[in-house]
């Protein structure tokens, strides 16, 4: 086990020098200058601003420059916001995007998970046609609807809640967490449900049904478990995703989030919190795969992570 | 089976309903209630009670730089006017009046020096504001390690050595500005500048506390806490890259008795559906709108229309890839300038409190001594005439020997520049027989990369100014102008609008004339851009804001003299 994970440690590294390389040479052929009035200024003053920063000198040179830094744990400085850290802008606007992310994945799962279940063992009757219309609606309304909807209705309406902004504690990650709650909801119950349908007309249930098992014990004890597979499989991905932050959600709620800044930095040609938020997203990532492929282990033995030469 | 079905009708139902029910609810929100309000307590008529001086404010980005050598974007400016103040300052009826300065100062007979005396004034730190405090921040703002944009911007062509200091031919020091003693502060201009004292009032002419910022180095303005100022307030919980942040009054301020506000607080909102829900729900004072936002409150008694001194227009570019384009010839270009209607396209199609420009140099922006607005001067010029255009479109395909004409025309490529582009089109087409326009829609680092390469036939672009002088709008067709890339040439104007800052600098009259001469050359002989619109803003704001003063060029409001009024009562 331990010689498995360093292993995929080493190869972690790998993807992540690939990502960081192919980012950064993409990058570059944006168009558009990060500084931001390159527009106003003559090509005298532009190159004296270019060289401050350093971007006068080839793009191999300051790719070498990058990496070295990177390879320290220095991220460098922010282009639009004048003198911050990179490292530092990233932690300031995780906590918020996190919190959110991780709410609403508990939050969707669970009810996600709930639904699917519900629908699998009462297959074909109300309780199934109704849950498979709250996956379908979770799938198919845009969140930023969703997200819309709530804010008039919960929070301008009814005015039980806050409608934006980050100043009213836990109160204010209540309505934004819901509305990113939907999108794991709806996969969540669909999973379930198709897995749970299959793996209850299998062998190994008529089996254990067969040898007396209560309803209860049959649902939960095997048939829930060998469900889990397929949903953990997308579940990486979908939690890397909602902890480092949800661009719609956060500019809807006004949140100080991470996720935004993915966006914004692109647009203003912010060399440094692209590669920034890039490389931040992509740790998450393969760090949340390799979690993934051990948990797979956990849920089912079957699955053998060290290959056949153990 | 048929049971399904059902089902399934019914939920298709469902979901319509919610959509329905949400849109007409929209329609009817204008009077929600306000839920979050308890002061529903009414005062007895007549009563006069203190009441809190707070202000809410929405953001719409984000603050880049609170270092005045560092900012070059709309909310910095705006703030560092707020919790700054240079030598002179914009007056409630946006006229630069002395501030940091104690009155006028005197110039030297060839208009070249200018000495200031410093008013006694303090910083937040509780340390006076010199003399060397300008010196200071203007050289800093020059100096290659600051990396500064605006400096070497706002600076060059004005105080001396500015130019050579950003062309490496001289060294920062010897910019033109010295601290003669504490109070008295002189400044070496390049060249006679009719509108230097309005240039003081601009946030890259603020001044720094030396020892502070020499203290802070590297973090200075990186936080509130490695901030003071020397205006009517101070920055507070601000992160650095944060969402919020406030403004408390400044009780060091020299004229903190005219500050009646103790607080602003401001969030960072960028969807403007939130931003109104806040407005709504009384949490925010002012909300400004676009879109179908400013369609839908068009009718509302909180609207309040603003139009700002930004102007925008076609650029007719004239050499494309080293051939001349059919805009080189004048014919042409006169008949698309006057081939579109103007008025539809601000009501129709912009619906944002902008009007149609017949003009280069906005309105509402410069005055002459009297007082009287350039714009009055000048008149309105290549006014919209279909037939006057159509004339001029015959008699330019003859010339150039073709029939048929098909032009690009650049634009950006939001939702609103798309729906422009597609107005021009429409109405062109209609207008000019033979004439096909193929649009073409680009994001804005895309469209200055297209224009710097001189890569387009027709640009959909547009100016703010930097200084309140039309000078800021008509050096940009300079022939060796920066801005120009269009190939645009007339050594007529070229001479005219030189002389405005030349021979003619200290002749207010005779070069006022002379600019606008050269906006008639520019727009009604040369046609060489077509003015489509000067934008303006709406926004809703609570009638109990009073004193909120919006400015033509740098910082966009001063709080200074704002104020709640009637807020209890409400």
């Amino acid at each position: 086990m331990a010689k498995y994970i360093l292993k995929r440690v080493f190869y972690m590294f790998i993807t992540l020098f690939l990502i960081a390389t192919a980012t950064f040479f993409l990058m570059k052929t944006l168009p558009g200058s990060p500084i931001s009035s390159a527009s106003k200024l003559n090509p005298t003053q532009l190159a004296a601003v270019e060289a401050k920063y350093g971007l006068d000198q080839p793009i191999p040179v300051q790719y070498g420059k990058y990496m070295a830094n990177l390879a320290q744990g220095d991220l460098g400085n922010s282009y639009q916001f004048k003198g911050a850290s990179v490292t530092d802008l990233i932690l300031k606007r995780l906590g918020p995007s996190f919190l959110l992310g991780a709410q609403g994945l508990i939050l969707g799962i669970s009810i996600g998970i709930l639904l699917g279940m519900i629908a699998a063992l009462r297959q074909n009757t109300i309780w199934d046609y109704g849950s498979t219309f709250i996956a379908i609606l979770g799938i198919s309304i845009p969140s930023f609807v969703f997200a819309s909807f709530l804010q008039y209705w919960i929070a301008v309406k009814w005015g039980v809640l806050p409608v934006a902004l980050w100043n009213d504690g836990w109160k204010s990650s209540i309505l934004p967490s819901i509305a990113l709650a939907m999108g794991p909801l709806a996969t969540g119950a669909r999973f379930i449900r198709t897995e749970m349908i299959e793996v209850l007309s299998s062998d190994y249930i008529t089996l254990a049904k067969s040898k007396g098992a209560t309803g209860f014990e049959v649902a939960f004890k095997h048939a829930f478990r060998n469900a889990l597979i397929p949903l953990v499989t997308v579940m990486g991905p979908l939690a890397a995703g909602l902890l480092t932050g949800s661009l719609v959600i956060e500019k809807i709620f006004a949140i100080p989030g991470i996720g935004e800044q993915f966006v914004k930095a692109i647009m203003v040609s912010d060399f440094s919190i692209i590669m920034g938020t890039t490389l931040f997203f992509s740790v998450f990532l393969v760090f949340v795969i390799l979690l993934v492929d051990i948990l797979y282990g956990i849920i089912d033995p079957r699955i053998r992570l060290s290959g056949g030469n153990s | 089976m048929k049971k399904s079905k059902f089902f399934w009708l019914l939920s298709l139902m469902l979901v319509l309903s919610v959509f329905l029910a949400a849109c007409g609810e929209d329609k009817n929100g204008t009077e929600p209630a306000t839920p979050g309000d308890t002061d529903k307590d009414e005062p007895t008529a007549g009563e006069v009670k203190d009441e809190e001086q707070v202000l809410n404010l929405i953001m719409s980005a984000e603050i880049p730089s609170m270092d005045s050598a560092l900012a070059t974007d709309a909310v910095g400016f705006d703030l560092l006017n707020n919790v700054n103040e240079g030598l002179y300052r914009l007056n409630q009826e946006n006229v630069a009046v002395p501030a940091i300065a104690e009155g006028e100062p005197t110039v030297s007979e060839d208009g070249l020096v200018y000495t200031f005396k410093i008013r006694d004034a303090k910083w937040s730190n509780g340390d006076a504001v010199t003399a060397g405090d300008f010196e200071f921040a203007w050289k800093r703002a020059m100096n290659p390690d600051t990396a500064s944009e605006y400096g070497p911007y706002m600076m060059g062509g004005v105080i001396k050595n500015a130019t050579a200091i950003s062309e490496g031919k001289a060294k920062y020091t010897e910019l033109g500005v010295k601290a003669v003693d504490e109070k008295t502060l002189e400044v070496t201009l390049e060249k006679p500048v009719p509108y230097f004292l309005s240039l003081m009032s601009f946030g890259t002419y603020l001044p720094q506390n030396e020892a502070f910022v020499t203290e802070k180095g590297k973090d200075y303005a990186t936080n509130s806490d490695n901030l003071i100022s020397n205006g009517p307030f101070t920055l507070a919980d601000w992160d650095g890259t944060g969402l919020k942040w406030k403004l408390v009054k400044n009780d060091q301020y020299w004229d903190a008795e005219t500050v009646k506000l103790t607080e602003i607080n401001y969030d960072v909102v960028k969807e403007v559906p939130t931003a109104v829900n806040l407005y709504k729900t009384g949490e925010k004072d002012r909300v400004g709108l676009s879109g179908e936002y400013a369609m839908q409150y068009a009718n509302d008694p909180d609207l309040v229309k603003e139009l700002e001194t930004t102007v925008f227009y076609f650029k007719f570019n004239q050499e494309r890839n080293g051939k001349p384009t059919p805009l080189a010839n004048v014919n042409i270009r006169e008949a698309i300038s006057k081939g579109y209607n103007k008025q539809d396209l601000v009501d129709v199609v912009l619906a944002n409190g902008s009007v149609p420009a017949n003009y280069l140099v906005p309105a509402a922006f410069t005055f002459d001594e009297s007082g009287a607005d350039f714009r009055d001067v000048n008149g309105d010029m290549a006014v919209p005439n279909a037939d006057e255009a159509k004339a001029a479109w015959e008699k330019g395909l003859k010339e150039l020997g073709v029939k048929e004409i098909t032009l690009e025309i650049l634009g950006g490529d939001s939702d609103v520049a798309k729906k422009m582009d597609e107005y021009f089109k429409s109405q062109l087409e209609t207008t000019l027989p033979g004439l096909t326009i193929e649009l073409k829609e680009v994001p804005f680092a895309v469209r200055l990369d297209l224009d710097s390469a001189q890569d387009y036939d027709i640009q959909s672009a547009g100016w703010g100014p930097d200084f309140q002088d039309p000078y800021t709008f008509m050096n940009l067709w300079l022939t060796d102008g920066g801005n120009n890339k269009m190939s645009y040439s007339n050594p007529k104007y070229d001479e005219l609008v030189n002389a405005s800052v030349g021979k003619l600098a200290m002749d207010p009259e005779a070069r006022w004339e002379a600019m606008a001469e050269a906006e008639k050359i520019l727009l009604e002989e040369d046609y060489a851009i077509a003015p489509n619109y000067q934008r303006g803003t709406m926004q809703l704001q609570k009638p109990y804001v009073k004193g909120v003063i919006s400015h033509p060029f740098g910082g966009d409001y001063s709080y200074k003299w704002a104020f709640i009024e009637g807020k209890d009562a409400q």
